[in-house]
């Protein structure tokens, strides 16, 4: 059965999931998965591990530049905002002020930076991560659950070329997983 | 460079005696004792008690707010000369304790100090439920409460803006940017510690609602890279954000032409009074929250030590801040000034402002000596009274500038009626209404990050 854009039913199998003993040997099997060629893959853990995500081979991420932009957005806002009101839309003279007053605009525009450099940071994360995403595949693993506790686990998915359920079990045992599950779709 | 690095760690060891983890513990360990306070059946007699005793004060406030809006303004003690009265005062005192959550999560994240980690999490919540406090006052200082939503910049058929020259404007936009980022640091904080909750969560309801809570976070590698990447962001976002939000709380009184408010000074003094109150209330609250939960392996002696030390510095940094209005107050050869000064020592406020000298001035000198720095219940007590003396402080600056200024035919006094201190008492019920809530639905101390602290003392631990 073909899906109605006639692409290929999605294979019944998300992938194969390997438990590691420790943090250190998720990390060493991590380097060893991209070693093997292996690029469709990810590493779950209780807490973040410094180069886990570096040796999986993902990329550097965009969110620095994202907050930056949205800084600047939230910065030019601001002021826009302040000279719009008070020079554009309705100037008036406030305390023998001038109608540009621009230091009495700098506290505003300062905290609209910030408010925006803020909420992209979050909503950028969240985005980027594909969150909020209430199911998973892994959350059919009985043992999955643990991994916001205290084990650690790598996955190899289906979706990667040189994915076979065998080969990528057994090179999972190989590189020193202590349990290896099929992951269902 | 290995020696060198170990002959440094031993140097480190040495000097920091207390750890910031208590040895024995793993990942599971750390798990079951943090999320055991929120995942246990049934509420423990103290929770019930304080939930209960928060939520009349609760009603208090509300009452309070309710007749306000009645009857107006004009029930609390304020008058002509002294038209910022206890509103303000309370408004600053409960910013200020908002700043310490900030900083601990923000600031020290940022200097990399491991101690952080186990008191961030309710520093935060801290932060947020001050700043709930705090933001109330400026709408309920107002005389027409409804028409509050003028502040906004909104389009509407008149055509009027606000007016973005007054400083009251500014804490407009600076509260409630804080309050928005505040709570984005917090809740991104949470969302590990959301997903280990849902993963431990017996029941349906438990699974279901932390489920959604912690948008179905997986502890990804890739994830976690954004994460902290998000997280670091957040924390260099946040440190300036700190500091300018009581800066224009300072600029409230400091950018007024009265004596004793326009004092270019305040801005950095206002931070610095801000963060030690924040630690004082720090200190007010996590001495009894790890003694009541038993807590004491995860809030060291070593956290309240360093937390001890930073009030003593910033103590210090107020200290400066009296000295240097003193000075400048007899300096400026300015005839307002001088007297301002004259009548804060020995005008009919001088009670205020010597108990203000006792408070943050002289008893935080015992914060010099080790032996009280290391005794919970001595420095808990110091924390009350500093809490105490940055609230006389506030109503020192307010009342005593402006109950005797420019024209000695307005002079006045000001006395606080029972409404100003049913609002305050009634605020003070709201935080701690909001502290039990979360104490006993959310982790009360970082999950994940007391991980990550076992996962990087271990690895120091192996590469000795």
């Amino acid at each position: 059965m073909t899906s109605p854009h006639g692409a290929p039913e999605p294979s019944p199998l998300y992938g194969v999931l390997g438990e590691f003993a420790d943090a250190d040997s998720l990390l060493e099997a991590a380097h060893k998965v991209r070693e093997a060629g292996y690029v469709r893959t990810d590493a779950y853990a209780p807490m973040p591990i410094h180069g886990l995500a570096e040796a999986l081979g993902a990329k550097r991420t965009k969110l620095p530049l994202l907050v930056l932009l949205g800084g600047i957005i939230g910065g030019l806002a601001g002021y826009g905002l302040c000279y719009y009101c008070s020079v554009i839309a309705y100037p008036m003279n406030i305390g023998g002020r001038p109608v540009h007053s621009w230091p009495a605009f700098i506290p505003v525009t300062f905290e609209t930076t910030i408010l925006g450099a803020a909420i992209t940071a979050v909503l950028g994360m969240l985005a980027l991560n594909g969150l909020p995403m209430p199911y998973h595949p892994l959350f059919n693993v009985d043992d999955f659950n643990q991994a916001s506790q205290n084990r650690f686990f790598l996955c190899i998915e289906s979706a990667d070329k040189k994915f076979d359920e065998a080969l990528a079990s057994d090179f999972l045992r190989s590189i020193g997983a202590t349990h290896v599950t099929s992951v269902e779709n | 460079m290995a020696t060198v690095h170990s002959d440094q760690r031993s140097a480190t060891a040495a000097l920091a005696e207390a750890p910031v983890l208590a040895p024995g513990h793993s990942y599971g360990s750390i798990t079951d004792k943090i999320s055991s306070i929120v995942l246990t059946k049934g509420t423990s007699r103290g929770w019930l008690f304080g939930l209960a005793i928060s939520f009349m004060l609760v009603q208090v406030f509300l009452v309070s707010v309710v007749y306000l809006i009645a009857r107006g303004v004009g029930i609390w003690g304020i008058n002509v000369p002294v038209g910022w009265g206890f509103a303000i005062v309370i408004f600053v005192w409960w910013v200020g304790i908002g700043h310490a959550g900030t900083l601990i999560s923000a600031v020290l994240l940022l200097l990399n100090q491991s101690w952080r980690t186990s008191i961030n999490r309710f520093a935060e919540a801290m932060t947020l439920f001050a700043v709930v406090c705090a933001g109330m006052y400026p709408l309920l200082h107002l005389g027409r409460i409804w028409l509050f939503y003028w502040l906004m910049p909104i389009p509407n058929t008149m055509g009027i803006w606000p007016q973005f020259r007054s400083p009251l404007l500014w804490d407009v936009f600076a509260v409630s940017t804080y309050m928005t980022v505040s709570f984005l640091f917090w809740y991104t904080g949470l969302i590990p510690d959301l997903a280990t909750l849902r993963d431990r969560a017996q029941n349906r309801f438990g699974k279901v609602t932390y489920g959604i809570l912690s948008f179905g976070w997986r502890g990804s590698a890739r994830h976690w890279r954004r994460f902290d990447a998000a997280y670091l962001l957040l924390a260099g976002i946040a440190t300036p954000l700190v500091v300018s939000v009581h800066t224009v709380v300072g600029f409230d009184f400091a950018m007024s032409i009265i004596p004793g408010w326009h004092n270019t000074l305040f801005p950095p003094y206002f931070v610095a009074g801000a963060i030690y109150s924040g630690f004082a209330m720090v200190l007010t609250l996590a001495i009894p929250l790890r003694a009541a939960y038993g807590l004491q392996d995860f809030i060291t002696d070593r956290h309240l030590e360093n937390m001890a030390k930073v009030m003593l510095a910033t103590s210090l940094m107020v200290s400066y801040g009296y000295v240097m209005e003193v000075f400048f107050g007899f300096y400026s050869a300015n005839t307002y000034e001088e007297y301002l000064t004259r009548n804060r020592m020995v005008g009919p406020y001088a009670p205020a402002f010597w108990s203000l000298i006792l408070c943050n001035v002289l008893t935080p000198q015992l914060l010099w000596f080790r032996a009280i720095r290391l005794s919970p219940v001595l420095l808990w007590c110091i924390a009350i009274v500093a809490n105490i003396g940055m609230w006389l402080e506030r109503f020192v600056i307010v009342i005593t500038s402006l109950h005797r200024d420019f024209l000695p035919s307005s002079w006045g006094m000001f006395y606080p009626t029972f409404w100003d201190w049913s609002t305050y008492i009634g605020t003070i019920g709201v935080f701690f209404f909001l502290l039990f809530l979360f104490i006993r639905f959310l982790p009360v101390i970082s999950i994940f990050e007391m991980r990550e602290l076992l996962h990087k003392s271990e690895e120091e631990h192996h590469h000795d």
